[in-house]
C-alpha cells in the first residue's frame, strides 16, 4: 500500500476559515467579559440565527465547541468530569463534552466561553437538543426558550406547523428585545435572510462542483472545514464573502481537472457523523484507497440546500420556519433521508454508502441497518456499517475499523475488475410515496 | 381477586394479543390502532369506533432474532422487540400504529415499521414541548384534527363532537379509577402491591376501556376490604420506567427485599393527566389544554414552567417516601439525561437513592436483589 497522500484541501478557503472561526471565539470571549454583544446558545440543525443577527446578539454554538475539542483530542477530560456528575456512558457524548467544560471551565481555543445570556432551544428533530438545553439552563440559571419545531410527519409541513413555529418565532422577538435592550428591526432581519439565501446558492453551488469526476474536494472530510463558516456565519456579509472565494477556488479547480486525487479510484457517500477524535485516522483509511466522498448527510445537519430551498427575504418568518420545520436532515423523517442517499447515489454517480453508526447520536444510527437493508437490496448499492463515536474517543476500535474498510475497497475493486459494478436490485418495499417529498 | 390478577397477567402475557382479536371479531370492520408508550390521545381512536390498544415491547417472552440487524447496537429492548413482534407475525391484528415525539429510537422506529409493513397505517404524532406557548394548544388541537380525518379515512365512525365528549367521559372515568388505585396504594401499600397494581393498570392496553374500567371498580371495592399486615418496609417511588416496561418479576424483587412501592412511572400513559378532561368544550381544544396545562411530569414530556425535578420532589414529599429508585431501561436516553438533576435534587433534599438498568429480557435478578437489599438495609439499619 502507498504511503497516505495529503488530501486535504489547502487554500485561501482554509487560511479565511480559521480567521473566520478565531474571530468568532474572540466575539464570545469579549461576550463572557461584558455581556455585550448578547451570547445565544442555539443548535446547529435548523435554527433561526438570522433573527439574532437583527438583534446584533453572538450565537454560541455547544456543537461546534464539542467537536473542536474532539478534534483537537481534548474531548475525553470533559467527558469524565459530566460522567462524574451522574451522567451515563450511554449519554450523547457532545452533550457531556460541553457540560464538562462548563464544570471544568475549559474552552476549545484557551478563550472564555460566555454563559448564555439566553439557551434557545430550537427543538428541531433530535430529543438530545431538550435535554441538553434544559440542563444548560438549569446548571448555568439562563432563561431557557423551547422553539418546538414540529417534526416533519407528513410529505410537506402543513400551514397548521409553519403557523405554530411563526408564532413562537414572534414570542422569541419580544423576548429577545427584553433581553438585548434592543427594538427589533425587521430590516436588520430582512437583510440576514438574504445573506442566508445567498450563501445557500454558494454552498449549493459548490456542493454540486462534487458531482464532476474526479470532485474538486472531498464532500466528507472538506466539507466540515466549510461547515464552520457556513453555520456561525450564515447570515452575514462574512458569509457570503467567505462562500464566494470558496466557490471560486473550488471552480477552478475543477475546471482544471483537479480532484482530491489524481486519480479518484471510488465515489462514496457518507451517512452519518464523522469520529472526530480520530478524524485525520479516519479520513486516511479511505485515501489509502483514493475514495472520495461526493456527497454526506452530515452536511445537511444545517440545511439541506443542493435541492433547491432557500431562505426568502420577501418572507422572512415563514422562510425562517420553513427551514427549520423541512429543510435540515434532523428534523425530516427517516424514510426521507432514505431518499436522500439513494438521490445522492444516482446523481452523484457513488460507488458506495458508507454508514457510520455513532453510539452517541441516536437520531442518526437508529434504525441504521434497516436503511442498510434497504440501501442495499431495494437500491443496489454496496455498503459499508461500521460503528464508533463523534466525541468519545474510547469508542473507536482503529484496527477494526481499518480491516472493515480495506475489506470493503478489496470487494468492491474486486468487483470492478471482474465487471460486476451493482448487486442487482432485488424487489422490497420501497418508503411509503406519501412521504417522499424530494422531487 | 386472585382470578382478576390471574387474568390480567394472562392478557398482558398473550404475544398475539387475543384479546384484540376477540374485540375485532365481536366487531367486524373496525379496527385496532396500536400507540407506542407513552401517551397517545385515545379518545380519538375510540370516537371513530375503533380499539387503542398499548404496545410496549415484548417483554422477556420473544427472542429477538431480526430486529438486531435493523437497528444495531446501544438502542433500548423495547425498540427492538417492537420491530421483532412485527417481523413474527404478531402484530397481524393491528391496522395501525401510531408514535409519538417520545425519544429519536422511538422516532425511527416509527418511520422503520413504515416501510417494512406497508399494509399498516404508520402515524407520528408531534406533541409540543413548548405548553407554556399559547400557540401550542392550537397546533395540537389541529394534530388531533388531522389524526381524526386519517381515522376516518380507514373507515371509522365520524369523530364528533359528542363522539369524543363521550369517550372523554370515559376515559376520565378510567383515570380517576387509576388515581384511585395509586391513592389506595399509598395510603395501604399492605393491601394492593405494587405488582397486583402494576397488573390492573397494565390489562387495560389491550381492553376496552369499558370493560377495563368494570375491572379496576371491581377491585377498588375488594382491596379496601382486604386483610394484611403492614410490615416495616421502606416507602419508595420509582422514576423512570415510563416507556420500556421491567419484568414483573423485576417488580415483586424490589417489594420482597423490603420496600413498598408508594408511586411509578409504569404504564404512564394510563394515568397521565392529573385531573380530568374538560367536557363542557370544543373536545379537541379540551384534549389539547390538557396536555398543555394538566399532563404528569415525565421525561418525555418538558415544561420549564415546573421542571420534572421539582416534580419529582413533590411527588416524594405527597408520598411521603423514604428513597427514591430508579429503574431505567438499558439504552434510555431520556431517564439517564434526567437521571442527573433528579439526583442533584434528591441530595439537596436528602433523599436516598438507587439506580438500577433494566432490559426487558432479563433473566437473572440475584445482582440487582442484593443491590436492593444492601441499599434498604443500609437505610432501615442506619
Amino acid at each position: 500500500m502507498s504511503p497516505t497522500p495529503n488530501t486535504e484541501y489547502r487554500g485561501n478557503i482554509h487560511q479565511r476559515q480559521k480567521e473566520l472561526m478565531l474571530k468568532w471565539y474572540e466575539r464570545l470571549d469579549e461576550s463572557a467579559g461584558s455581556g455585550r454583544p448578547l451570547p445565544v446558545s442555539l443548535m446547529i440543525s435548523g435554527n433561526c440565527v438570522e433573527l439574532l443577527e437583527a438583534f446584533e446578539a453572538v450565537p454560541l454554538y455547544p456543537e461546534v465547541n464539542a467537536l473542536q475539542l474532539a478534534i483537537r483530542h481534548q474531548s475525553l477530560e470533559p467527558i469524565l468530569a459530566a460522567e462524574e456528575l451522574g451522567y451515563a456512558a450511554d449519554n450523547c457524548a457532545y452533550v457531556k463534552a460541553d457540560i464538562g467544560c462548563y464544570l471544568k471551565g475549559i474552552t476549545p481555543t484557551g478563550g472564555r466561553l460566555p454563559v448564555p445570556g439566553l439557551v434557545l432551544c430550537n427543538f428541531v428533530g433530535c430529543n438530545t437538543y431538550i435535554k441538553w438545553f434544559e440542563h444548560t439552563a438549569a446548571l448555568t440559571g439562563a432563561p431557557l426558550f423551547m422553539l418546538d419545531v414540529p417534526f416533519l410527519r407528513t410529505d410537506e409541513p402543513s400551514p397548521a406547523d409553519v403557523d405554530y413555529v411563526v408564532r413562537q418565532l414572534h414570542e422569541l422577538v419580544a423576548i429577545l428585545e427584553r433581553l438585548s435592550g434592543r427594538k427589533f428591526d425587521y430590516e436588520r432581519f430582512q437583510r440576514a435572510v438574504e445573506c442566508s439565501r445567498q450563501v445557500e446558492e454558494l454552498w449549493s453551488a459548490i456542493k454540486n462542483l462534487a458531482r464532476r469526476s474526479p470532485s474538486p474536494f472531498d464532500a466528507y472530510f472538506d466539507a466540515i472545514t466549510l461547515m464552520g463558516p457556513l453555520y456561525v456565519y450564515r447570515g452575514t456579509p462574512e458569509g457570503v464573502e467567505f462562500f464566494e472565494i470558496a466557490l471560486r477556488e473550488l471552480k477552478e479547480k475543477a475546471e482544471q481537472g483537479l480532484g482530491v486525487y489524481e486519480q479518484e479510484r471510488f465515489r462514496l457517500v457518507f451517512e452519518g457523523p464523522p469520529p472526530y477524535p480520530y478524524f485525520r485516522t479516519f479520513r486516511d483509511m479511505f485515501a489509502q484507497w483514493k475514495a472520495c466522498a461526493v456527497a454526506s448527510t452530515y452536511s445537511t445537519v444545517g440545511g439541506l440546500w443542493e435541492f433547491g430551498a432557500r431562505h426568502d427575504p420577501a418572507k422572512p418568518f415563514e422562510s425562517v420556519a420553513l427551514h427549520m420545520l423541512a429543510q435540515n436532515v434532523t428534523n425530516r423523517n427517516y424514510l426521507q433521508r432514505y431518499d436522500q442517499i439513494a438521490r445522492y447515489v444516482d446523481e452523484w454517480d457513488a460507488d458506495g454508502v458508507i454508514i457510520h453508526f455513532v453510539k452517541s447520536c441516536r437520531l442518526f444510527s437508529a434504525g441504521q441497518g434497516d436503511m442498510r437493508e434497504y440501501l442495499t437490496r431495494t437500491i443496489g448499492v454496496p455498503t459499508l456499517y461500521i460503528e464508533s463515536d463523534l466525541e468519545d474517543p474510547r469508542y473507536f476500535a482503529e484496527a477494526q475499523t481499518k480491516n472493515r474498510i480495506d475489506a470493503f475497497f478489496e470487494a468492491l475493486e474486486h468487483a470492478k475488475l471482474t465487471g460486476r459494478t451493482r448487486p442487482a436490485a432485488q424487489e422490497g418495499p420501497r418508503p411509503d410515496a406519501r412521504l417522499r417529498v424530494l422531487p | 381477586m386472585e382470578r382478576t390478577f390471574d387474568r390480567c397477567e394472562a392478557v398482558l402475557a398473550d404475544l398475539d394479543l387475543g384479546e384484540v382479536r376477540r374485540w375485532k371479531q365481536e366487531h367486524p370492520g373496525a379496527r385496532a390502532i396500536a400507540y407506542f408508550p407513552v401517551y397517545a390521545p385515545v379518545e380519538i381512536i375510540h370516537a371513530a369506533g375503533f380499539l387503542p390498544v398499548g404496545l410496549a415491547g415484548a417483554g422477556d417472552r420473544l427472542d429477538i432474532q431480526h430486529a438486531d440487524a435493523r437497528f444495531g447496537s446501544f438502542i433500548c429492548s423495547i425498540v427492538k422487540t417492537t420491530m421483532e413482534l412485527g417481523m413474527t407475525g404478531h402484530l397481524e391484528p393491528l391496522d395501525g400504529l401510531l408514535f409519538s415525539s417520545i425519544c429519536d429510537s422511538a422516532r425511527n422506529l416509527a418511520f422503520v415499521m413504515k416501510r417494512n409493513f406497508p399494509q399498516m397505517y404508520v402515524d407520528f404524532l408531534h406533541l409540543p414541548q413548548n405548553p407554556g406557548s399559547p400557540a401550542s394548544v392550537d397546533f395540537l388541537a389541529q394534530e388531533y384534527a388531522r389524526l381524526a380525518r386519517e381515522l376516518e379515512q380507514m373507515g371509522g365512525a365520524p369523530v364528533t363532537s359528542e363522539s369524543l365528549q363521550a369517550a372523554i367521559r370515559l376515559y376520565n372515568q378510567n383515570r380517576a379509577l387509576v388515581r384511585r388505585l395509586y391513592a389506595l396504594r399509598s395510603a395501604s401499600p399492605h393491601r394492593v402491591t405494587a405488582r397486583e397494581a402494576y397488573l390492573l393498570v397494565r390489562a387495560g392496553y389491550f381492553l376496552p376501556v369499558e370493560e377495563h374500567n368494570a375491572i379496576l371498580e371491581q377491585a377498588l371495592a375488594a382491596l379496601p376490604k382486604r386483610k394484611g399486615k403492614l410490615r416495616d418496609s421502606l416507602r419508595i417511588v420509582i422514576e423512570g420506567a415510563f416507556c420500556e416496561q421491567p419484568p414483573l418479576d423485576l417488580i415483586r424483587l424490589v417489594e420482597d427485599a423490603g420496600c413498598y412501592v408508594v408511586d411509578d412511572d409504569f404504564v404512564l400513559g394510563r394515568n397521565w393527566f392529573l385531573d380530568d378532561v374538560a367536557t363542557d368544550s370544543e373536545p379537541l381544544l379540551a384534549l389539547a389544554g390538557a396536555y398543555a396545562e394538566q399532563s404528569r411530569y415525565s421525561s418525555v414530556r418538558h415544561d420549564f414552567r415546573h421542571p420534572r425535578w421539582e416534580a419529582l420532589a413533590d411527588k416524594v414529599r405527597h408520598t411521603r417516601a423514604d428513597a427514591v429508585i430508579f429503574l431505567i431501561a438499558k439504552f434510555c436516553e431520556p431517564a439517564y439525561f434526567d437521571y442527573v438533576l433528579y439526583k442533584k435534587k434528591l441530595e439537596e433534599m436528602g433523599i436516598p437513592h438507587l439506580l438500577l438498568e433494566f432490559e426487558e429480557k432479563m433473566f437473572t435478578f440475584e445482582r440487582m436483589r442484593m443491590e436492593v437489599e444492601t441499599f434498604v438495609e443500609s437505610l432501615v439499619f442506619d
